[in-house]
């Protein structure tokens, strides 16, 4: 049986990489800490102080007006990470029930289910985006309860349906990586196939699939600022107004670096931390 | 070809389906110019993120530290920050600090148009991912294979094109493949610049012509189609490399 590794490690390549193999990047990761972080540093340093010198009262510091957006900015980074949270516990859930049904022994729910997959993984975000928007009403009633949906909601909606299929291959390739024997095993010892799936497959394969799911939800943060250009008002819409109310041309650098260091502490821990787990996981 | 536009008016006509990129010339014409740019858009892309794949992947075997840390931060950067704002960052932050060219007007203009940003915006992204792709790819080949190639009087660098490249692209294409598929469905993004593609010009029509349900559906069966032949043809390639004998544990 051919297994499937749910982190793209090819299986036919045999054996994995023993953990003292030298790996360029994360290998020396501390002293690269080290470097990146003196860089940064220098580099914001030199900014300031050459600011500092030319700033007068009437044309105040760039520095001081990146500072004086930045509270504003944050805000909208708060949206975005509302969205990517709620779009990623929406794309899990259902995720998780779309790769069930891709290992269903039902053939026409494994069927609809690959179609679902292949059909939402492979659209482009931005246009799932917009689908939802312009296709889902501003408001559903039902009864006489009227349920709005406000914007950033049917944005949330339009990124859940990425995840879902992302979410749904990754369960799938952890299902499939877990060998063959376990689950003859488990069928010699009359468990039911629910059961199989829920107490002998999944809690094994549970470990493996979170740094893929990890990895998800960095790419899903990364691709947040996507709403901003269907009119919610997220970090990178609050850095473009901010941009057209001071409308200097010097601010456009530090303003769009400002956002995308923003970004960049958020997600690189996330990166980090799964290359780790990835690599905790697969010594044994 | 006069028949199949003259149907879709019918269509319109009869079921009220209103797919006015077939059967009216002018919108026609600007659909199928925004289609070219996409896929012409993705090919370039997909060309100069390959090549920095590869040489990021070269450079990160070096021994000197210098271009490893660069090569390490340049991945980490692009890889963990959204590729709109890369995108905004390169075309409004940077194409504002480059000096201006004049033209043949008497005026100047920037040196890159919004095109060649987004081009450029978008090869540095999946460059970023390639670059990972293809330095595990040179990972997993064993260290037997290179050995081998030293004990027959292979040089490194000889070593390093015959036997470890060629092998190495072998075991990447599958992640690779991915990434490509990413890469098409980024050049939406150019979107957000007002790049006339795809994307961007079924805007238009749809705000024009409010026919935004046909337009949708459209603009999404075209994408799937667009990623489908790429997938079709990356399985093709990936079976035509593949070696007899090597595949068995």
């Amino acid at each position: 049986m051919k297994i499937l590794h749910p982190y793209g490690y090819p299986s036919w390549i045999g054996k994995n990489p023993s953990p003292c193999v030298y790996r360029p990047g994360f290998g020396a990761s501390m002293s690269n800490h080290r470097i990146g972080v003196a860089l940064a540093l220098a580099f914001i340093i030199s900014v300031v102080a050459g600011e500092t010198i030319a700033a007068t009262a009437a044309n105040p510091s760039v520095m001081a007006t990146v500072i004086k957006w930045l509270p504003l900015v944050f805000k909208g980074f708060l949206m975005n990470l509302l969205v990517s949270i709620l779009a990623m516990t929406i794309g899990t859930i259902s995720g998780v029930a779309l790769g069930l049904a891709l290992v269903s022994l039902i053939q026409w729910v494994r069927r609809t289910s690959w179609f679902l997959t292949q059909f939402f993984r492979n659209a482009p975000w931005l246009v799932l985006v917009f689908y939802t928007i312009a296709l889902i009403p501003f408001e559903v009633e039902i009864g006489s309860y009227t349920i709005p949906f406000p914007g950033w909601l049917k944005a949330t909606l339009g990124l859940a349906l990425p995840v879902m299929a992302n979410t749904a291959e990754i369960v799938r390739g952890g299902i499939q990586s877990i060998p063959l024997g376990q689950w003859e095993s488990a069928e010699s010892l009359a468990f039911s196939r629910f059961q199989i799936i829920w107490s002998i497959i999944l809690p094994q394969c549970f470990k493996r699939m979170i740094p893929p799911w990890m990895n998800l939800y960095a790419i899903l943060t990364t691709a947040s600022p996507l709403i901003s250009l269907v009119g919610v008002n997220d970090a990178l819409l609050m850095t473009r107004s901010a941009l057209m109310a001071e409308g200097r041309s010097e601010l456009l650098l530090p303003m769009y670096s400002a956002l995308l260091i923003m970004f960049f502490i958020y997600c690189y821990p996330i990166a980090y931390g799964t290359v780790k787990l990835e690599r905790r996981f697969s010594i044994k | 070809m006069e028949a199949i536009w003259n149907w879709f008016a019918w269509l319109y006509q009869e079921h009220g389906i209103n797919l006015v990129v077939f059967y009216n010339s002018y919108d026609r014409g600007m659909f199928f110019n925004g289609l070219y740019l996409t896929v012409q858009m993705s090919v370039i892309c997909i060309f100069l993120s390959t090549i920095i794949g590869i040489l990021g992947a070269w450079l990160q075997g070096s021994a000197l530290k210098i271009p490893r840390t660069i090569v390490y931060w340049y991945i980490q950067f692009f890889r963990n920050t959204p590729p709109l704002v890369q995108l905004y960052f390169f075309y409004f932050a940077v194409g504002n600090v480059l000096p201006r060219i004049e033209n043949a007007g008497g005026g100047t203009s920037p040196i890159f148009s919004n095109l060649q940003w987004a081009i450029i915006s978008f090869s540095f992204f999946a460059g970023a991912f390639n670059i990972e792709i293809f330095r595990a790819g040179i990972e997993a080949v064993p260290k037997s294979t290179i050995e081998a190639a030293e004990s027959l009087g292979y040089s490194r660098l000889k070593a390093y094109i015959t036997i470890l490249l060629p092998l190495a692209f072998r075991i990447s294409l599958p992640a690779l493949n991915n990434n490509l598929v990413n890469l098409v469905k980024t050049t939406t993004l150019a979107y957000a610049i007002a790049v006339p593609e795809l994307l961007y010009v079924s805007a238009q029509i749809w705000s024009e012509e409010a026919n935004v349900r046909e337009m949708m559906n459209l603009l999404l069966f075209i994408y799937i189609a667009i990623i489908g032949l790429l997938i079709f043809f990356m399985n093709r390639l990936e079976r035509a490399l593949k070696i007899p004998g090597y595949t068995a544990q």
